[in-house]
C-alpha cells in the first residue's frame, strides 16, 4: 500500500522540525528553573534589613532630584527607523543566500544581489547626505 | 527511552557548559588584567595567585542584601536579570563544537537565524532594568544599550549572511562542514565586522558607553546588588563565550585544524574560542572608551559599508568558482 508511506513523510519532517525546537524549549524550562532556584536560595541566604535611606534611588550619594522617569531627548530615533528598514531588508538575504549559487542561477542572481545591495547603499548614502548619521 | 536519556544528557552538558565556561572566563579576566595592569587586588585571595578570588566574589554576592529601590517598578526590576541571562543559555544549545550529531546540543535547522534572533533578546533585560530602576542614570544607560544594539545588530547580521552565502546553508554544523582554509582570507573582513559588532552588543570595552562609570555610575545596573547583579555579570561572560564560539564556528572553521580534525575537533573549537576570549579581555585592558556618537558613527559609516562590501565579494567569488 503506497498511500500511507506518502502520507507519513511530511509528518515525519514536521516532527523532526519541531523536535529540535522542543529541545530548545526544554532548555528554556531548565533555565527558568535555575533562575527560580537561585532567587529562592538567595532569599534564604541574604539578610533583609531595609531602611528608608537604603531604598532611596542611588544618584551619587546625594538626595535624588526630581523623578527617575524623567523626560529624555532620544537623539537616535532616526537610527531606529534606519535599523528597522535595513534589518528587515537584510533578513531577506538569508533564504536567498542558500540558493543563489545553485546550478542554473549563477550570474542572474548575482546581478540581482547587486541591485539589492545598490538599494541598501543608496539608502545609506541618502541618510548620510541628509546628516542623519551625525549626532545632532 | 534511549532518546529521552540522550536529550537529558545533552541538556545537562549544555547547562554545565553554561555554568562553567563563563566563570572560567571571569577568572581568566581577573588574572590577565591583574598581570597586564599590575593590579594587586585579584592576586591576594586564597594565597597562590589569588585562586580563591572567584569563590570570594560568589560568597559575597550570595549573602549580600537585595535592595529594590522604593520608587522602582518592583516586578520588572526583579525579573530583568533573568531576561538578560537566559538567551545566552538557549544560544549555546545550537553551537556545534565537533563534527557529527554527537558534538552539538541540538541541530537547529535555521541555526544562524535562531542564534542571532535569540541573542537580540538579551538587550531587553538591560532595557527592563534601565526603565524599572526609576533612576536617571539607569534610564540613560538602558537607552544607550538599546541604541548600541540598533547600530551593531545590522553589521553583525550582514556579516553572518556573508558566511551563509559562502556555505550555501544557514545551519551552523553545515557551515563548518563546508569550511575550507581559504575562507579565512576570503571572509576576513566579515569576521572582523562580526567580532567587533558582537563586542559592541555585549557592551564590552571599548564599547562600554552604556555602563560608563565616570558619567552614569553603572548604567542600567546601577541599582542592582547581590545575586541579581551577579546574574547580570554572568550574562556578560556568557555573552563572551557565545560570541567567541560563534565567531569560531562561522569564520574560523570550528573543528577544522592543521591536524587531528577527526577525534580532537572539539579541542580546536575550544582552543579558538579561548584565544578569542583572551583577545576580548586584552581589548578591555588596552583601549579607551568610545564616545556615544563615535560608537554610532563607527557602526553606520564603517562597519555597515564593510559588511556590504564583504557580501559583494562573497557573491562574486562564489559564482565564479561555481
Amino acid at each position: 500500500m503506497p498511500e500511507p508511506t506518502v502520507r507519513t513523510v511530511p509528518t515525519a519532517l514536521a516532527a523532526d522540525y519541531f523536535q529540535s525546537y522542543s529541545v530548545v524549549g526544554l532548555l528554556a524550562v531548565i533555565g527558568v528553573l535555575f533562575v527560580a532556584v537561585a532567587f529562592a536560595a538567595g532569599r534564604l541566604l541574604r539578610p533583609v534589613v531595609p531602611t528608608p535611606e537604603k531604598l532611596l534611588t542611588y544618584e551619587c550619594g546625594v538626595d535624588p532630584v526630581g523623578e527617575g522617569w524623567a523626560h529624555t531627548q532620544v537623539r537616535y530615533y532616526v537610527y531606529a527607523f534606519l535599523y528597522v528598514i535595513f534589518a528587515v531588508d537584510s533578513i531577506f538575504l538569508f533564504p536567498w543566500a542558500t540558493v543563489f549559487a545553485a546550478p542554473g542561477y549563477g550570474a542572474t542572481t548575482l546581478v540581482e544581489m547587486f541591485i539589492f545591495l545598490g538599494f541598501l547603499t543608496v539608502g545609506l548614502l541618502y541618510a548620510y547626505k541628509k546628516g542623519v548619521l551625525t549626532w545632532t | 527511552m534511549n532518546d529521552v536519556l540522550d536529550v537529558a544528557l545533552r541538556l545537562l552538558v549544555v547547562f554545565g557548559v553554561f555554568m562553567v565556561l563563563p566563570l572560567v572566563i571571569g577568572q581568566t579576566e581577573h588574572k590577565v588584567m591583574a598581570h597586564m595592569q599590575g593590579r594587586l587586588g585579584p592576586m591576594y585571595a586564597g594565597g597562590f595567585h589569588g585562586w580563591a578570588q572567584l569563590v570570594a566574589d560568589g560568597v559575597k554576592f550570595a549573602q549580600k542584601e537585595d535592595v529594590v529601590p522604593a520608587n522602582a517598578d518592583r516586578r520588572i526590576f526583579q525579573l530583568a536579570p533573568a531576561v538578560a541571562l537566559l538567551p545566552y543559555l538557549l544560544v549555546l544549545v545550537a553551537i556545534p563544537i565537533g563534527p557529527g550529531e554527537g558534538a552539538v546540543g541540538e541541530v537547529v535547522d535555521a541555526g544562524i537565524f535562531f542564534v542571532l534572533a535569540v541573542m537580540g533578546v538579551g538587550v531587553l533585560g538591560s532595557l527592563m532594568a534601565g526603565w524599572a530602576s526609576a533612576n536617571k542614570f539607569s534610564l540613560l544607560g538602558g537607552l544607550r544599550t538599546a541604541a548600541q544594539l540598533l547600530a551593531y545588530e545590522l553589521p553583525m547580521l550582514l556579516a553572518a549572511a556573508s558566511v551563509a552565502m559562502a556555505a550555501g546553508t544557514v545551519s551552523l554544523p553545515g557551515i563548518v562542514d563546508a569550511f575550507e582554509w581559504w575562507w579565512l582570507p576570503w571572509q576576513i573582513v566579515g569576521a572582523l565586522v562580526f567580532f567587533v559588532a558582537g563586542l559592541a552588543e555585549l557592551q564590552r570595552p571599548p564599547f562600554d558607553m552604556p555602563v560608563a562609570d565616570s558619567e552614569i555610575i553603572f548604567g542600567a545596573y546601577t541599582e542592582y546588588t547581590g545575586l541579581r547583579f551577579a546574574l547580570f555579570l554572568l550574562a556578560e561572560y556568557a555573552g563572551i563565550v557565545v560570541l567567541c564560539g560563534l565567531t569560531t564556528v562561522l569564520f574560523l572553521g570550528g573543528w577544522h585544524g592543521p591536524f587531528g580534525a577527526e577525534g580532537l575537533g572539539w579541542v580546536w573549537t575550544l582552543l579558538k574560542t579561548a584565544v578569542l576570549a583572551f583577545i576580548v579581555i586584552w581589548l578591555r585592558v588596552s583601549y579607551p572608551r568610545l564616545r556615544e556618537d563615535q560608537l554610532q558613527k563607527l557602526a553606520w559609516t564603517t562597519l555597515v559599508p564593510l559588511a556590504l562590501a564583504q557580501i559583494a565579494l562573497t557573491g562574486i567569488v562564489k559564482v565564479v568558482i561555481q
